[in-house]
């Protein structure tokens, strides 16, 4: 018997403990946001967060589960400002890489809240999208980030300094 | 063409259009002609589904319109642009109009998702359907109101007549609506004035967004039925002529869950030699099937390579009894024999995988003596008999339940990953979900096949350009899943596959042309050859747009330059109502935009280069005009390229969709990108080689380069957005590979070896 917490909820399986935690959130648990693309950890869209980090849940055996605690795309409970940028950037097209993609991006802004474009770049490469919607993916997490960023200009001034002086550049 | 002139039939055949009051509701479709001979109204033929509409929708009395859609999701956001036509013409107001993606109850017409084609096809039917609906509505709200019709119009879910308006849920509260329009009447109504638009071409969200954003949209693998176990299929060595001959599962019987296997018979004959491994978790599948051994009698194709393949095309288009004519237009031989100056060129392409991240799938339940299918399909009308004949029922005992697509790309357009599901389901008389790994996913792929063309231009004694001989050969998926869609050649040799040679027929005036189709009978044995986005003119293009290249340099021209005499729109290049209004001009018109928009002529850092390349897919029926210029770098230390920049101009007449558009097209741009430098596999011991992506490797955030793609505006009737964008990509890059280097590609993809060498 495993335990782990799912998104909040205690959660325990009986399953044998190879089972990769895939199909537990998928088939155990009816969580069907998570979603089964390669089956190797090379396309992300099975990503979910272990303890806060993004892990491939298709090569995540449970038995490395044990009080562990998990979080997929429906612990996000559509609160997350990606999620809302997802929307206003009309980021998915199929959308079956999209929740892995959000939870990609999420955990990267949870510890870095402004990244570079060379930080989005290398995070989220290895979540594939078929569609190829790798545009507005970037500029979603780039918008959200940006939006962070504001809050943190108003208690820096050397920053606002620079963008007064960015704006006069402008004109 | 002819597979577009009988999809206009099955769509667009005679009807008349009803709208009356079902219920409390109002409810609008196109029937057939022949309820025009009974004596019911239109309220009692369509309380009574005496009819068998492809497009229908309803306005309840709250105001709430709902619009069903027959084409498959798989992320062109299609049932968005197909009811905002719908709704712009009827005057509704957007917030209240929801969309049903429905499933193969035959009232629903021919189902059939791909080509390009939904909004091209849908546009006047659905602006004809909406227009009548407003009529109708205004009329209704003219008694109410006790106004003439003329003095009303329709906004916002309203009826508004001066100061008086009436919301269109009032109307059908309050007034009985019965009414039928011919389908004369109904071809009466032409489309709203484009400045009148309110959603056509107008900015708007997606409808399909906000659940693929929450994980809440759902796919044909998330489908879960009361009882059903779970399958995963064993994919025999040869597609065609295996046999199995022993299953051992001893190992199996140890796995937790493992209910056994199946050896599928199959009377469609689409599978040869399957096993089905059933347990009661998925991943128990997964671990059984890895510990069964099978022993087969395999089909003769076990030791085919791509080499053989290759091989075997360069021999056909070599070959000139070979194939059928697809453009036969002057007199070639005694062009060449008359010729001063020719050159000639090969060109090749790699088996390419679909790779639609959703792994094939569909779960299948008999209830009541109807075999239920779940899953997400593209062309629900070309498998539904197929799948009807495999499980020995009539074709109206089995109902195609649709979902979205976890990508289509054209791979969904077969429908015969339903088989298994279906023939397993029979067999152990419980519902099953029978899912594909990834890598039996690659192995059943339908992959695009490879290809080889050959190419000769002929000057004559004045070295002017006199003409182009030109010889595709490829494996055909018309011809393995829909021989009825192929037509005959021109020179009524054999029947072609327009869908594998169309391109090939493009809008430069020459004085003479000839173009040969041939099927690559390799090929065709050795696997299913798929429709994969854009299709012909996805590999086509990568020759005709590269060779274009090679005879402007030969003249030293300027590729562009060059391009543009020939895009003179005379003959069969002229104006062509309605779907080529203006004919090559617009080809012409958005090259030189290209041109504009990429600093064509600058001065670039050395290894640099800009190539150019145009098209007008899908094909000449539905012509999208596009131009593209990469802007490539290239270490000719690596032979590697980097793509800097794609810039494009494209023209598809009345943008429907504006956003949808441009993600269709950046997707497609980024796939053309992805098909040029990332992805190929082959084939070796008849199989495909790369099943997974540790080896196949497609186009990742980190290659995205810069894009800069715009739209023509015109009001043009719209044309097909879905796969255009891809098909100049390739030979773009090619030919800046050229411009940057002096090395002159002809295979895709276009790996770093090859480059290196040819510098």
């Amino acid at each position: 018997m495993i335990t782990f917490t799912l998104n909040g909820n205690k959660m325990s399986t009986d399953a044998p403990t190879d089972t990769p935690l895939l199909w537990i959130i998928r088939d155990e648990f009816g969580l069907k946001g998570t979603k089964f693309g390669c089956g190797i950890a090379m396309c992300g869209a099975c990503t979910v967060h272990f303890n806060g980090n993004p892990v491939r849940s298709c090569s995540l055996p449970i038995s490395a589960l044990d009080g562990s605690e998990i979080t997929t795309i429906e612990g996000l409970e559509n609160k997350h400002p990606l999620q809302k940028a997802w929307v206003e950037h009309q980021v998915p097209q199929c959308g079956y890489c999209q929740s892995g993609q959000i939870m990609q991006a999420s955990a990267l802004l949870a510890t870095n809240a402004n990244p570079s474009d060379a930080e989005i770049v290398n995070h989220m490469t290895g979540n594939l999208c078929r569609c190829m919607s790798y545009k507005r993916i970037k500029e979603a997490i780039k918008q959200v980030s940006s939006a962070s960023a504001s809050v943190v200009e108003i208690y820096d001034p050397k920053r606002e300094s620079i963008l007064e002086n960015n704006k006069q550049g402008e004109v | 063409m002819t597979r577009l002139n009988k999809t206009e039939k099955i769509e667009q055949s005679r009807r008349q259009f009803l709208i009356g009051t079902v219920g409390t509701g109002l409810v609008m479709a196109f029937a057939p002609v022949f309820i025009a001979t009974a004596s019911e109204s239109a309220s009692t033929a369509l309380s009574k589904k005496l009819f068998s509409p492809t497009v229908w929708f309803e306005i309840d009395q709250t105001g709430s319109i709902l619009v069903n859609i027959s084409r498959a999701e798989m992320g062109q956001h299609v049932g968005t642009a197909l009811a905002r036509i719908v709704a712009d013409e009827l005057g509704a107001d957007w917030n209240k109009v929801t969309i049903k993606h429905v499933d193969t109850d035959p009232k629903w017409g021919y189902m059939v998702t791909g080509g390009s084609w939904s909004v091209w096809q849908s546009y006047m039917p659905m602006s004809q359907a909406g227009a009548a609906g407003r009529t109708v509505l205004i009329e209704a709200a003219a008694k109410l109101l006790k106004v003439q019709t003329s003095d009303c119009k329709a906004q916002n879910s309203h009826v508004v007549c001066g100061d008086k308006s009436i919301s269109f849920a009032d109307i059908i509260s309050q007034g009985k609506i019965d009414r039928t329009f011919t389908a004369e009447e109904l071809a009466q109504f032409t489309p709203k004035d484009p400045k009148t638009r309110q959603l056509v071409s107008k900015p708007s969200n997606a409808l399909d967004i906000p659940a693929k954003s929450t994980g809440t949209a759902k796919y044909g693998i998330d489908v879960e039925i009361e009882g059903m176990v779970y399958a995963r299929p064993l994919v025999p060595p040869t597609r065609y002529g295996s046999k199995v001959l022993k299953v051992n599962d001893d190992k199996a019987t140890k796995i937790k869950g493992y209910l056994g296997y199946e050896i599928l018979q199959d009377p469609s004959n689409i599978l040869q030699g399957w096993v089905s491994v059933l347990a009661d978790t998925y991943y128990g599948a997964i671990r059984a099937a890895d510990a069964i051994t099978v022993e087969y009698q395999a089909g003769d194709t076990t030791q085919v390579s791509e080499e053989d393949l290759i091989n075997e095309g360069e021999k056909l288009v070599a070959d000139k009894t070979s194939g059928g004519r697809f453009v036969d237009h002057g007199d070639i031989d005694k062009t060449a024999a008359e010729a001063r100056k020719s050159i000639d060129s090969t060109y090749r392409t790699s088996s390419v995988l679909h790779f639609a991240l959703e792994p094939v799938n569909a779960a299948v339940e008999f209830k009541d003596g109807v075999c239920h299918v779940h899953t997400g399909n593209q062309w629900q009308s070309l498998f539904l008999p197929i799948v009807a004949k495999s499980v020995g029922l009539t074709d109206d005992k089995v109902i195609i339940h649709q979902y979205y697509l976890g990508g289509g790309f054209g791979r969904r357009l077969a429908g015969d990953y339903m088989i298994p599901a279906a023939l397993t389901a029979k067999a152990v008389g419980k519902p099953v979900k029978l899912v594909f790994t990834r890598e039996d996913d690659s192995r059943f792929d339908c992959i695009r096949s490879p290809s080889v063309q050959h190419f000769a231009a002929y000057w004559d004694d004045k070295d002017a350009l006199q003409g182009i001989d030109h010889a595709a050969a490829a494996g055909w998926p018309t011809l393995t899943m829909a021989p009825g869609f192929m037509p005959d050649s021109v020179d009524k040799k054999v029947k072609i596959d327009t869908f594998s040679i169309s391109g090939a027929d493009h809008w430069y005036s020459l004085n003479n042309h000839r173009v040969r189709a041939i099927n690559n009978t390799l090929a065709q044995k050795t696997f299913v050859p798929g429709w994969l986005r854009a299709v012909g003119p996805g590999w086509i293009a990568w020759g005709v747009e590269s060779f274009m290249d090679e005879i402007a340099h030969a003249q030293n021209a300027d590729p562009i330059d060059f391009r543009m005499q020939l895009l003179d729109a005379k003959g069969k290049n002229s104006d062509k109502a309605p779907e080529a209004v203006g004919g090559a001009k617009r080809l012409a018109h958005v090259l030189k935009e290209t041109k504009m928009k990429s600093g064509w002529g600058k001065t670039l850092p050395k290894n640099e280069g800009l190539g150019v390349a145009i098209a007008a897919g899908q094909e000449r029926n539905m012509p999208t005009w596009s131009a593209c210029v990469a802007h490539v770098r290239v270490d000719p230390e690596t032979g590697e390229v980097k793509v800097l920049k794609l810039t494009s101009v494209m023209d598809c007449g009345t943008v429907v969709h504006p956003d949808g558009a441009l993600a269709q097209t950046e997707g497609a741009m980024l796939w053309g990108l992805s098909l040029a430098l990332h992805e190929g596999t082959s084939i070796k011991e008849g199989q495909v080689a790369d099943t997974n992506l540790n080896s196949y490797t497609p186009l990742r955030m980190a290659d995205v380069p810069e894009l800069d793609i715009s739209f023509v505006e015109n009001t043009e009737i719209p044309t097909g957005l879905g796969e255009p964008g891809l098909i100049a990509v390739a030979p773009a890059i090619g030919n800046a590979i050229f411009n940057a280097v002096g090395a002159r590609v002809r295979n895709l993809p276009i790996t770093p070896k090859a480059v290196k060498a040819l510098i």
